[in-house]
Parts: structure tokens; sequence; C-alpha cells
């Protein structure tokens, strides 16, 4: 009896809340759909079977006791390896931080234990979440659950896959560029990317500062909306934290979208996108009717500078990723590789503790910022950041929300694009404009490719209006066709 | 995908000081690939040559948000014995490293 | 500045030096974090995820820090703008992010200047806030860099507040550079932003040094000189580095843009890299961080909470005492103008308040308040202790305080009687016959020869209680009797 879409966080919390089940034995029903099938999926680098059972008991002892546990009492979650767990090895999936235990947790972590979670595990991930496909992994790549030949997409790709494989309801990734979306639209589940600064960084290993922000994976809509509930709100550890609290979802949900001017992104679903599919486009196509058929009006429109989005973010995250991965140098933590001298230590640990696609984007990022092209780069990026700000700005005084694909296609075969890191890049097109911008976007399964896999909408919205985005993602969640592949139903 | 052999955006020498910079050691072999798989990316972000973009101000944060400021108060401090732990290498409570060439700039 | 002061090091060559000041600010907590800001303590215990630079840590700015950096514009007279903090990228172990929080083209302070006790004033292009670094010990090797065989790292310092005063090339010879720091010292003690301790490291100085002929009005090439730990290493190392310079170019050479390391026990400089060699230091704005943009009601409620400074002290100083403001720097460096000002305004004579804070209180004035100090001097100028009197009473106010008339008493410091001092002077006159017809008939030099001796005399048979400018008129009357 495996977990399925209706198996959900928000009914699991209610069970264990009001004592119909224990948090123990929801987490051993988890723990056993782990231990079927994580053997072929490799979503996780670690799972915390003992500490995740002592979390359960606390649980059920607060129950016990008459205290209420919190709104996610007892839902098992996990976590993106990125994001530090006291005492427990986080590892950004990378050789460089083999034997490094956080002293500290990061606030994301420290919301959900005190809202009654359940910790089972950290997630895989392409290393430091530089990959769109989980495969630039030290740890080996994860697989999609719903075809195991096929990726997960990435960087979140361990989170998403557990989540559609029934190994948790709930999963946090880390979004940089699409790092959370993009994997859920391929593994058919819910992602959402918060405006920059809802959710505190504090303890988010960083990738690029000015884009990174954590947010929920889930089967559901409203799973996701509880999650950002408990994650979301003023952080005064994070500096870049807004000083608003969280934003009430869960109760806007059923408010549907009658009235709602949504407006289609021509420059990230027309012709004129690269290597866009066509199931693709045809799932946009039905969503919109969909939209328009439950009261929203519905056209196309124009974000011209968003074209820019792929040129800029690999300028700009790159030459932020170089400056915060600089600290991995064999002194303080993690591996060292010796040698006669400190530089050369430095050298030796950092060549052999990197893969090759986050050595390419610190050597990408430190061209750009080095002296003589910061201008060129680093500069003229910022400044196609203020561009595509001003161009959303004009788009939103016309739309309220704004959609495209999530990706220009389905899950992609293991090991197709490895080679080509451009060909990897362009995976990110429709994600990385958010990111840039700072506004929120999530995607939402709606259909199923010509290959029988998922496929994922994008939702954008304007800077902290996260409240009209999610009302949309459950009209496209409540409308979208049937033929869902059977989540959580591992064969 | 693409060979770049002439007109490359990035040359072979600059890639090795960009390793350099970076406390990276490539061998000859990854530095031909890295000068590839570097050139085409910014190949690819020469569209960005067309903009103009002389009255564009740079964006410094997605948010305008400013003095976001802490009081002077002293708060927790870490265990030292737990942050030393995970160290690769100590001696007398502190992280010990191979000499050092050079002093600080 | 002017530069009528040129003090030629090599003589037909000047000097032109310009200083940057790192000053750690006195705050509970470090920049970005509320780990302690404290000096010594066991290595590693003042740190935190921030300050070790952890992976996932971020840094939120502590507004103390602001404060004291808008203080020091304020009193430097700089321009308090709108900042932006920028990552300055470099590989160091003591460096734990391996890039360092400072500050780059936007800095909080702009322009200012600073006026030397004499009354020059020195251009201050910039100060600015940025981190502090963690400090190294060289094990083996004597304690040498190069010759180490490992190092230890602490992390205590990392994340410190400090304030960079980049002066502009307003200064030529080693007395103006000296001068210039003490008076910068001066300015951040008084306004409470660092205790400015060189010898703790609390205040480092790294020095810019070029030479060119005199008439010349090019700037030459620079180099700066690091790890300078004293008043007193600057001013050698300017030397040294002066004549290293003139000596390269009257031989033919030329002089290279270099960083050098000032050797303390060698008493030479050393080129630690070339320009060539310098570091590409990759800055760009820190994305952890938000603009620091203080309101204009921030920085004038800072600017009227703002002590008077030296400059500003000297000068009352002077007024009150009626004497040229150099003659006032002392007292003010030392911190007793406002003592002195307040004896003088009791009616204290001011030479002799002057006189006593300079000479007799260098260690500080302890308990001594400005009414005993007043009453005191009063009691000197009347002639009712002698000077050598006077000091043992204000020695023992500094150190208990109290009121010196019982102090004097209580000291048995009892003017004496004037007939009882006759009586004195009488039988000494009786006893020493040679003695006083010296006294009565010598020249000029013999009867101060001879004064000298009958006070001492005296002196010596009242044990010290006699006042001398009375005994010396005693004497006056009977040599004219």
């Amino acid at each position: 009896m495996s977990p399925s879409k209706e198996i959900t966080a928000r009914g699991l919390a209610a069970e264990v809340r009001s004592g119909v089940r224990s948090a123990r034995s929801v987490l051993e029903e988890h723990l056993s759909v782990i231990d079927a099938s994580e053997k072929e999926i490799h979503a996780f680098n670690l799972v915390l079977i003992e500490d995740a059972r002592a979390a359960a008991d606390v649980v059920d002892a607060q129950v016990a006791a008459g205290d209420d546990p919190g709104p996610l009492a007892g839902v098992p979650v996990a976590l993106k390896d990125n994001i530090c767990t006291r005492g427990v090895p986080t590892t950004c999936s990378s050789r460089i931080l083999e034997g490094w235990r956080p002293p500290y947790n990061a606030t994301v972590v420290d919301r959900l234990v005190a809202a009654g979670a359940v910790v089972v595990g950290k997630t895989n991930l392409d290393e430091f979440g530089m990959g769109s496909s989980t495969e630039n992994s030290a740890f080996g790549v994860t697989r999609n659950p719903l075809d195991l030949r096929k990726v997960p997409g990435g960087s979140s790709g361990g989170s998403a896959a557990a989540v559609a494989a029934g190994f948790t309801p709930l999963a946090l990734g880390s979004d940089t560029g699409g790092s959370i979306r993009q994997p859920a639209a391929l593994c058919g589940v819910v992602g959402v990317k918060p405006t920059y600064g809802v959710v505190s960084r504090y303890g988010l290993v960083a990738f690029a500062s000015s884009l990174d922000q954590i947010g929920p994976i889930s089967r559901t809509v409203a799973d996701s909306a509880l999650m950002l509930e408990v994650i979301g709100g003023h952080d005064r550890r994070d500096s870049t934290s807004i000083p608003v609290p969280a934003p009430d979802l869960t109760s806007v949900l059923d408010r549907g979208v009658e009235g709602l001017r949504i407006g289609i992104i021509e420059e990230l679903s027309g012709d004129g996108l690269e290597g866009i599919a066509v199931d693709v486009k045809a799932r946009l196509g039905e969503a919109a009717a969909a939209l328009e058929a439950a009261g929203a009006t519905v056209a196309a429109t124009s974000v011209p500078s968003t074209v820019y989005g792929l040129s800029a973010y690999y300028v700009v995250a790159p030459a932020e990723a170089s400056s915060n991965l600089a600290r991995y140098d064999g002194v303080r933590f993690g591996l060292r590789i010796d040698a006669p001298n400190a530089g050369d230590m430095n050298i030796a640990t950092r060549t052999a503790g990197f893969g090759d696609e986050v050595k390419r984007r610190i050597m990408l990022g430190t061209y750009a910022l080095s002296a003589g092209y910061y201008d060129a780069y680093y500069g003229k990026s910022q400044k196609v950041r203020t561009l595509i700000m001003n161009d959303f700005a004009r788009a939103y005084e016309e739309f309220d929300i704004l959609l495209s694909p999530t990706a220009p296609t389905t899950a992609f075969p293991i090991g197709e694009k490895t080679s080509d890191p451009m060909a990897m890049y362009l995976n990110d097109v429709c994600t990385i404009s958010s990111n840039l911008a700072g506004h929120p976007s999530m995607s939402v399964p709606f259909g199923l490719g010509n290959d029988g896999m998922p496929i994922g909408i994008q939702v954008l919205a304007p800077a902290t209006d996260e409240v009209t985005m999610f009302r949309v993602a459950a009209v496209l969640e409540s409308t979208a066709p049937a033929g869902h592949p059977a989540i959580g139903g591992v064969a | 995908m693409t060979e770049y052999t002439a007109r490359q955006r990035i040359s072979r020498s600059e890639v090795a000081h960009v390793a350099d910079l970076a406390r990276l050691s490539l061998t000859d072999q990854e530095l031909d690939a890295f000068t590839n798989q570097l050139a085409a990316v910014l190949d690819h972000a020469a569209d960005l040559e067309a903009l103009d973009l002389t009255d564009v101000e740079p964006m410094i944060h997605p948010l305008p948000v400013h003095n976001v400021l802490r009081p002077d108060v002293v708060g927790e401090t870490s265990d030292r014995n737990e942050v030393l732990s995970c160290a690769p290498s100590i001696e007398n409570e502190q992280f010990r490293v191979p000499p050092v060439l050079g002093e600080s700039p | 500045m002017s530069t009528n002061a040129t003090t030629e090091i090599v003589p037909g060559w000047e000097t032109v030096i310009g200083l940057e000041v790192h000053a750690e600010l006195a705050t509970a907590t470090k920049l970005f974090s509320g780990a302690p800001n404290r000096f010594g303590g066991e290595p590693n215990t003042n740190i935190d995820p921030v300050s070790l630079g952890l992976p996932g840590s971020l840094p939120v700015l502590n507004e103390k820090a602001v404060e004291l950096a808008i203080r020091v514009g304020l009193a430097l007279h700089c321009r308090v703008q709108r900042s932006v903090f920028s990552r300055k990228n470099y590989f160091y172990p003591d460096m734990p992010k391996d890039f360092q929080i400072s500050q780059y083209d936007l800095p909080i302070n702009g322009e200012g200047w600073l006026e030397l006790a004499d009354g020059r004033r020195v251009g201050i292009e910039r100060a600015h806030l940025e981190e502090d670094t963690g400090k190294s010990t060289h094990v083996g090797g004597g304690g040498r860099i190069h010759e180490a065989d490992y190092s230890l790292v602490d992390y205590n310092r990392a994340g410190v507040p400090l304030i960079e005063i980049v002066g502009a090339p307003d200064l030529r010879s080693p007395e103006d550079a000296r001068a210039y720091v003490s008076e910068l010292r001066s300015i951040l003690v008084a306004i409470g932003a660092s205790d400015g301790k060189m010898e703790e490291g609390s205040m480092r100085v790294d020095c810019n040094v070029s030479v060119r002929a005199l008439g010349e009005t090019e700037l030459g090439t620079r180099c700066e000189i690091k790890n300078i730990n004293s008043l007193r290493s600057l001013g050698r190392a300017i030397v040294y580095e002066a004549r290293r310079q003139v000596d390269l170019v009257t031989s033919g050479g030329r002089v290279e843009q270099q960083t050098r390391h000032w050797d303390e026990a060698e008493g030479s400089t050393h080129k630690l890299r070339s320009k060539e060699e310098a570091y590409d230091y990759r800055y760009f704005p820190e994305p952890d961080l938000v603009p620091v943009e203080p309101s204009d009601e921030w920085i004038e409620s800072i600017r009227a909470a703002l002590p008077m400074l030296p400059r500003e002290r000297r000068r009352r100083l002077a007024d009150e005492a009626k004497i040229e403001t150099a003659a006032a720097a002392l007292t003010v460096e030392r911190g007793m103008d406002d003592l002195a000002v307040e004896a003088i305004g009791l009616g204290a004579d001011p030479v002799r308040v002057l006189v006593h804070l300079e000479n007799n209180l260098a260690d500080g004035i302890g308990s001594l308040s400005a009414g005993p100090f007043a009453a005191l001097i009063a009691m000197e100028v009347d002639g009712n202790l002698t000077s050598t009197q006077t000091k043992t009473v204000l020695a023992v106010l500094v150190a208990d305080g109290g009121n010196p008339a019982e102090v004097a008493t209580e000291l048995g410091f009892e003017a004496m009687e004037a007939e009882e001092l006759e009586v004195i002077v009488d039988s000494l006159i009786a006893e020493h016959p040679q003695d006083w017809l010296a006294f009565t008939s010598g020249d000029d030099k013999e009867r101060k020869k001879k004064a000298g001796f009958f006070v001492g005399q005296i002196m010596k048979v009242t044990g010290g209680q006699a006042d001398g400018r009375a005994v010396n008129e005693l004497l006056a009357r009977r040599a004219d009797a």
C-alpha cells in the first residue's frame, strides 16, 4: 500500500493532530516505500531512519500530552542536501563537503520541525545546484520514478523524485534558475519558487545568492501552499528576507480565476523558442483554454527582454558562484588534499573536490568578474536584469498572471545532454527570468507528453503575489487532463 | 556540439589564467575541453552585445530594500569542539594549514 | 596642505606620503554577526557560522558599526553617503570565505579632511567599512612566514568591524606622518569609534611613499609599505623607503610600483609583489547585503551627539589659556583639556595648570577634579606651598582625591611663619660668613651661586618646608640692609 496522490500532507497532519493516526505509523509507511524503491531511484543521499523515528515519537508524545505539534504534525519531509541540518552531513552532492556536519540548522529546518514535520532524509542534487538533470552529483544520478531511463530534472531532482515516488508528501528544493520548477515538471509534481525574500536563505548553501530561493515540492497545490506558509516569513538572519509574515495561501485556493487577466508569454512559448516540443505547446494551449473556461481572460503577450535571460543568467549565476564557492579551500571543513604549501593545498583540494560542471561555472564566473571583462559581462548582465524587471512591470500592468511552459520538453534520457553544457543550459530557458527578476513562479502538472511523461505549466506572478499565483495553480490542478501517471505507484 | 577553433571568445591561455585565479588545476585535455565549452557559453551571451544599455541601471538587488541592520547585541557563539571536529587538521584549538607562501594582501 | 614644512630626507628630494589606516571599531559584536568583538581570548571562541564563513551562513550588518563609521566620517568632515558593500575576492587561510566584505565604489564616507595640531589640513579620500581577517601563527622557522613549517589559524578576529581611512598623498615627512596618525588616533578615541591601540593591532597603518625632485609637480611612482606596527617604525620605514627610491633614481634606475614589507629587525623594506603581480580582486556588489542609506535625521542625530573634537578642544584651551593652539596639543592629546579649561575657569593660573598637566600628570589625572586642582594652584601661587610640596599634594589628589588644604596639613606642609624663617636665615648667615660675603659683594653669577647655596641649606634645615621664593626675598632684604 504505497502513498498515492490521495495521501496529502494536509490530510496526514489532520489525522496525526486529531490522534486518528500516529506520526510513527505515518513514518513507517513512508519508510517502507523508500525501502522498496530507493535503490533504483536514488532520491536520497542520506535517509535518517533513527532520527526520523525519534522525531515522530516526539510528535506523538505531544499529541498524547494534549499539545498541538503544528500544521505539519507527523508529515514526513525530505530536504535537498544543500540545506543545513545540525550534526547531520550536508554534502551539496559534492566530494568537497565530505565529513562536514553543520553546527546549525537552516531557518527553514527549524520552522519545519517547529511545525511538527519529520525530516526523513537529505536528497540528491546536481552538485551545489548546478545542473538540470541531477546527473552532476558526486554520489550518482537520481532516476525519474516515472521512467527510470530518464532524468528527474534538476537540480532538485532528488526532492522531486522523492515526492513523485511517494517517499514523502513534501520536500524542500532550492531554485536558482528553475531548479525546483523544472524537476517538478519532469516528475509530474508541484514545485514553487517563491518571491525572492519570502523564504529565508539562512542555512541554504549558496549557489548564486541574488537568485537562490528555497521552495516546496509536493503532489498537490494545497500541500505546497501549506508548506510555504510554514517556511515563509521574515527571518532576521537573512538581510534579503522581506520583513512581512508568510502569506496566507491555503484559504485562498478555492477562490477561482473569475475575472483574472492571464497572459501567455510569446517569447517562452512561441515558435521562436528554440527546442520547444509540440506536445508541450499543446498542453499550454489546453491550460489556457481551461483557465478561460473557468472565467479568466487569456491573451498572448510579449515580455521581449526575456530572450536575453539565459545569457544574463549564465553570467550572473556563475559570477556569484565563483565567489560563493571560494570558501571550499580545505582549511576549515570538508575535504583536504595535502600539499607542501597552503596555496597548492587549496588547488589540490578544489581540483579533486569539485566536479566538472562546478569547475566550468566557477571559471566562467571568475572570467566574467575579472579585470577588463566585468563591464562586458557581469555589469551588462545586471543591466539586463533591470530590463527584464521593467518588461515584467509593463506586462503586469495588463495582466495579473503570466503563463508559459516550465520546460521546453518532457524528461530526457539519462546521459543525453551531459557532454554538451550549452544544450543542458537551454533547459532552463523558461524558468530563468523569474529568478532574474526575483518574482514568484510555480510549476503545476498538466497532462502528458507524447512519450507519456508529465508536462508542467509555469504560472508566473509579480513580486509577493503568491496568492493569485496559487489561485491559478489550483484551477490548473483541478482541470488537468486525465491520464496522469500513477504518481507514487512505483512499479 | 560546436567545435571552436578560430576566433574564440576566450583563449586557452585566458582559461588557464582563470583556473589559476580560481585555484583549480587543469590537465591539457581539460584545458582544451573547458576552453571550447566556455567559448560556447560566451558565444551565446554575445546576444547581449547588440543591446544598448547605456542608460540602464544595473540591478543591485531584486527588491528595493535598504538599511537592514541588526542591534549590536552579543548572540550565540558556536561550540568550538563541534566546529573543530569538522576541520581537516587542528592543533591547539586552531586550524592547522601547510605553510602559507606570501602575506595577506 | 601647505608645503612649508618640507623636510628633506635626502637633500634636493621631496618625499610624498599617503597613509591608509585601518582601525577596529569599538562594537560589542562583529560587523556581520553577533559573535563577540573582543581582543585576546582563547583561540576560536568568539566564532559563529557567519564569522567562520560556514556554508549557508549569511551576513547581517551591525547597526552600531554603521553609526561609528558615520561618526568617523563626520569627524573627518566627509560626505556621508549611500553605500554598498562589495566582495573583494582573494584566497588566504585567515579569510574564512576567501573573500572580504568591504566597500568599493560606494563607500559610506566620501572625501573629507583632517587638521593637524599645527593647523595644516590633510585630505581624506574616503573612509569605508570592512571586515577584519583571522590571525595566523607561523610555526617553525623562527615565526617567519616564509620559513614556517606550518601555520595555525584563529578566527576570533575574523569579522571584526574595521574602518579603513584612506588619506590623500599630502604628507611630506616622517614627522607629518606621525602627526597625522596621532591626530587620527585622538579623533577616533575622542568619538568612541576605536581604542586606537597600535600595539594590539586595533589600529594599523599602511604607508604609500614616493619621491620626486624638489620643484617637480608630478607624483613619482609609489610603493606601499605594509607591516608597520608603531609610530616609530612608521618614521623609520618612510626614511628607509625614501632613501631607497632616491638611490634607485639617482643611479639611473626607476621605481617600480610595488607592495613592500617593513622588517622591523632589519630596519628595511623588501618587495612582496609588483603591480603586475597584484591580485585581481574581482570586486562585485555583495548580493547577501542591501544598500545602506543613512537618513538625514540619523546623520544629524549622530552629529549632534558627537563630543568636541581635538581640533576644537585645542582651540578652546588655547583661547582660555591665551596660548598658541600648538601649545595646547599635548594636554588635548592626553584628554586633560576639560580639567584644564575648568580649572582656569575657576581662576587657576593657566601657566601653572599646563605645567602640572604636562610635567606631573603624564600617567593620568586619576581622582583629580578641577576644584581641588584650582585650589592647589592658588596655594602654590600664593606661596603657601613650595613647588615640591605642590607636586606631593597633587600626587595624593590624583591617587585619592580630597581637599588640597587638608592634604597639605596632613602632610605637615604648613607654610613657615616669616619670623621663624628670619631666625633660621640669620643663624645661617652667622655660620657661613665667607659665603655671605661672596653673596653680598660678588658679581651676578657668584650671587646666584651663593643664593642657591643658602636656599639649599635652609631647605635642609627646614626639611623642604620653606618657600623658596620667600627665602630669596629675605636674602635680598638682608643683603641690602
